[in-house]
């Protein structure tokens, strides 16, 4: 194993080689907010939440996909980068219709906890009011297009650690959404294991198990890191 | 309501604000010039929302957005969905209505609704935003009590800023 050393926030850091920069600063004890990122599946930098700044780096590169280097000198909180982050949360609001008061995951729910975080009190975007549908065909579960933030967990994490492969994404620009099988009720999907995993994924209120009322939704974040960590490792307890 | 959980502390408010316009807590119609706070609940859905929001904004000092309504349109927006009031009304009224179906139309009685509902710092500047449906009286006293000394409250945490 071979370590690299980087400073991260002016600390100095040890991370192993073809780590990402999130990895080395969680490992550092530095937060740094995310929404598309979830343990156990790979990270496609969707939501840009943790954009950082490098230095000798003009751009803003997201932190989970962004591998560490030796000497990289990258800052993980700025006003500037604050800023942003409380833009692109705003922006989330803004774009889809994110009723908490209605919503089945109000209280755990990571888009609410990470407004929380960026101390968005408001969004300064006007709401979009976008139509969208809802899928209630699955005899357990439902999808409401109106919560997604097409972060794509539940692609990832059907794909790679069920291997259904029951979602994914169609569509460009706002007209995007996620979808199942190819853009077909989720109840007619025949690949589809009913296993959860989606559910467990998903980090607000879109997809959800039926019969859950408002604020009920409760989800088990730990199963999907175990499965993960019980096949590589062969640790089957948690 | 909300603001009712307050209970005893409300005798602490009484000793330093009059009540001068509240839909509930006074029998004032009009709403009154030189007013130093004032507490805004609710989207703006129809005309008579936004003439009293207008009205609000120019006679007072330091306006508050008070709660989901008022911050994020919430619940009563989500008739946006639909495009405009047409669909609502007319599925109210109409479609689901008795013998006598029909849109309800008295001009100066019956404010129009307006054709999207909106949260209120999208029409006028907002001095201080307290989210949440409804905020929570501790949160509502954390963020009126400075006011009162003349301070300005730290809106931060989940105890401060959570919606819903």
């Amino acid at each position: 194993m071979s370590v690299v050393t980087l400073k991260i926030n002016d600390i100095d850091v040890a991370a192993e080689a073809g780590k990402t920069v999130l990895d080395a600063a969680r490992e550092a004890g530095i937060r740094i907010p995310t929404l598309c990122h979830l343990d156990g599946v790979s990270d496609v930098g969707a939501c840009r939440l943790c954009l950082i700044e490098i230095k000798g780096i003009p751009k803003l590169l997201p932190a989970c996909v962004t591998e560490v280097a030796e000497g990289m000198d990258v800052t993980t909180h700025t006003p500037q980068l604050d800023e942003y982050r409380r833009m692109t949360v705003e922006m989330l609001f803004s774009e889809g219709n994110h009723v908490c008061a209605v919503c089945v995951a109000n209280e755990n729910c990571e888009l609410q906890d990470v407004a929380i975080e960026v101390g968005m009190d408001h969004s300064r975007f006007t709401y979009r009011f976008p139509e969208r549908g809802v899928d209630i065909s699955h005899p357990q579960f439902g999808i409401d297009h109106n919560r997604c933030i097409l972060c794509t967990r539940c692609v990832r994490v059907c794909d790679e650690i069920e291997g259904a492969h029951v979602w994914d994404v169609a569509g460009r620009g706002a007209a995007a959404k996620v979808i199942t099988g190819l853009n077909q009720p989720w109840g007619d999907v025949d690949a589809c294991t009913a296993c959860g995993k989606c559910v467990d994924a998903c980090p607000t209120g879109s997809i959800f198990r039926k019969g859950s009322t408002a604020s009920e939704l409760d989800r088990d974040r730990g199963k999907l890191e175990f499965l993960v960590k019980a096949r590589e490792e062969n640790q089957w307890t948690r | 309501m909300s603001f009712l959980d307050l209970d005893e502390w409300l005798f602490e408010v009484a000793k330093f604000a009059d009540i001068v316009y509240s839909p509930v807590a006074s029998d004032i119609k009009d709403y009154p010039e030189d007013v130093d706070v004032c507490l805004v609940e609710g989207a703006v859905a129809n005309e008579e929302n936004l003439e009293l929001l207008y009205k609000v904004r120019q006679r007072t000092k330091f306006v508050i957005s008070f709660g989901d309504c008022a911050v994020t349109a919430n619940v009563p927006a989500m008739r946006n969905m639909l495009g405009s009031s047409e669909p609502v009304l007319k599925r109210c009224y109409l479609e689901l209505g008795d013998k006598t179906a029909q849109l309800p139309h008295e001009p100066g009685i019956v404010p129009e609704l307006l054709d999207r509902v909106r949260p209120i710092h999208e029409l006028v500047e907002i001095d201080l935003f307290i989210p949440g449906c409804p905020p929570s009286a501790p949160r509502i006293q954390a963020a009126i009590e400075p006011l009162l000394k003349g301070e300005q409250p730290v809106m931060e945490g989940r105890s401060m800023i959570k919606f819903g």
